[in-house]
């Protein structure tokens, strides 16, 4: 009989859910199969820490004497987009300091946000009868402002591809530092701790799922943007062999920390910001099981030639994260070094604080108010007259 | 008499060419190898000292130059920052030598300074910026 989200909720409770990260549930599986697996796990832990571009936090920061309605802003010389009423603006992760270019960005901001630090506001205005004010300089902390609330529109891509180049020059993107002629290859996913990729068909992981969130409690809000589920997917597995899925997810700043939300700068590319997340997936029956049961060898993912400047880019192989992991794969009969992005270091610290929560009874699991998109399709931006 | 230690990095297409050679017999300068990497239809790197008067010094350097043979100043030392370093794996991309990895168990990177080349791609590759190279 497929297990609820409200049974699993009631022995979370009473401190009675069995619950395992996704790297530890393979090897139960093989041991006692899916059947006894399902029965006997109530919950498996995913988890990822990466970059994610598409991030950022929507601030308020209250109202001066007197009244200013912003119309430009800047957090340290970094823009920020007040086109929202009076006081609430959006920083975006990837937005660069207008006087410290590359080394600087959003995701600095917001780092430096949650590390107590102070940050300086500065506003400018046109000028209303209700909000007279026409400029306004401050520093402002964490603690000081209103709503400081994490939105990432686009976070946790289901099976990013593998990045090559096949130029003859050094190309800096945000796959990291690809040396030419096939010099390496760079990966970014958590593979087997994955979320999207242990819930391929977005089954337990939809629109207010609660989940681990830069070191808070925070939830999906939506499907992120370029969200993609019509995929190539394997045929066994169901997981897309190309980027697919996408997660707009959303917390509050205030309780975050940087052990699990970090600014990070890609050399001669820009800024990003790197967000740590985990997401537990509960065994409702046999299929979820099968699912958590997939390993590295038979994860498949695309490897991409960023060497030709196009949209779409040429597909050179089909790998698997366990190829991957060994260090090296080989292309056209050469062999290539592979380094990873995302870290499964930080990821496995995450999948264990997450399962330490819920055996704790200190969070418990949120069925989808809505479910992903199984169908919905990508569509490319071409110039219109 | 003056001592330089420097860092080369050598085209595919020069990787068979005599330059160090050059050096010796047109510069008149005394060469001590300290590491080297060098493979047919690669890039090749090397870890010289170079020792001579300033000028056959200057002129060999300008040569190596003209050869369009990459030369950097040697880095005494690669300092890897690990209380902040998140193990993401973005340096490995760039170590040719894999003084940097990842422990298979584990995956936290971790750096073999045996294999190092002191070619500093690591630095700028680092999102963090937790590596750090310390020059003579």
């Amino acid at each position: 009989m497929p297990k609820t989200f409200a049974e699993i909720n009631e022995k979370i409770k009473k401190g009675e859910a069995v619950v395992v990260t996704a790297e530890e549930v393979i090897d139960l599986i093989r041991k006692k199969g899916e059947k006894r697996v399902a029965k006997e796990v109530d919950v498996v832990t995913t988890a990822t820490f990466g970059p994610m571009c598409s991030s950022g936090a929507l601030l308020n920061f209250g109202h001066s004497d007197p009244p200013i309605k912003m119309q430009k802003v800047w957090l340290n010389d970094v823009p920020a987009y007040a086109g929202l009423a009076a006081v609430d603006a959006y920083i975006g992760a990837t937005e660069l300091s207008e006087r410290k270019g590359m080394e600087y960005g959003g995701a600095h901001v917001i780092e430096d946000l949650i590390s107590g630090k102070k940050v300086r506001l500065r506003a400018t205005s046109y000028g209303t009868d209700c909000y007279p004010r026409k400029e306004f300089e401050s520093f402002i902390t964490l603690g000081s402002i209103n709503q400081a609330i994490l939105f990432n529109p686009r976070n946790a891509y289901q099976n990013y591809s593998v990045a090559t180049n096949s130029s003859d020059r050094t190309l800096y993107t945000y796959m990291g530092v690809l040396l030419p002629n096939f010099g390496n290859a760079n990966y970014c996913s958590s593979s087997q701790l994955s979320p999207l990729i242990k819930d391929p068909l977005y089954r337990t992981i939809g629109v207010g799922t609660r989940i681990f969130l830069g070191g808070a409690q925070g939830y999906v809000a939506w499907e992120g943007t370029q969200h993609n589920p019509v995929q190539v997917r394997d045929e066994k597995t169901k997981i897309p062999m190309a980027p697919a899925g996408t997660l707009c997810l959303i917390g509050n700043l205030k309780q975050m920390s940087r052990d699990f939300l970090k600014a990070a700068v890609f050399y001669k590319y820009g800024v990003t910001l790197i967000v740590g997340i985990g997401i537990p997936i509960p065994l409702l029956d046999e299929e979820m099981a099968h699912f958590v049961s997939i390993s590295d060898e038979k994860i498949y993912t695309t490897v991409v030639d960023y060497g030709v400047p196009r949209r779409k880019r040429p597909i050179l192989a089909k790998v698997s994260y366990e190829e991957l992991r060994s260090g090296e794969i080989e292309i056209r009969g050469k062999k290539i070094p592979t380094a990873p992005l995302s870290s499964l270091y930080k990821a496995r610290q995450i999948a264990r604080l997450l399962k330490d929560w819920i055996k704790k009874g200190k969070f418990f699991l949120q069925e989808p108010i809505e479910r992903l998109s199984l169908d919905k399709r990508f569509k490319p931006l071409n110039i219109k007259p | 008499m003056v001592k330089k230690r420097i860092v080369l990095t050598f085209p595919p297409e020069l990787v068979d060419r005599p330059i160090i050679y050059r050096l010796v017999k047109d510069y008149d300068l005394v060469l001590n190898i300290l590491r080297a990497q060098v493979t047919p239809k690669e890039e090749g790197k090397m870890v010289l000292e170079l020792e001579g008067n300033r000028e056959g010094i200057n002129r060999g350097l300008k040569y190596l130059e003209d050869m369009k043979v990459g030369v950097q100043p040697l880095a005494k030392d690669i300092k890897l920052n690990e209380q902040e370093c998140i193990s993401c794996g973005a340096c490995i991309a760039v170590c040719s030598p894999r003084a940097l990895s990842m422990d298979k168990d584990s995956w936290k990177l971790e750096f073999d300074r045996d294999r190092c080349l002191l070619c500093g791609l690591c630095v700028p590759a680092c999102p963090l910026g937790v590596v750090q190279i310390e020059f003579e």
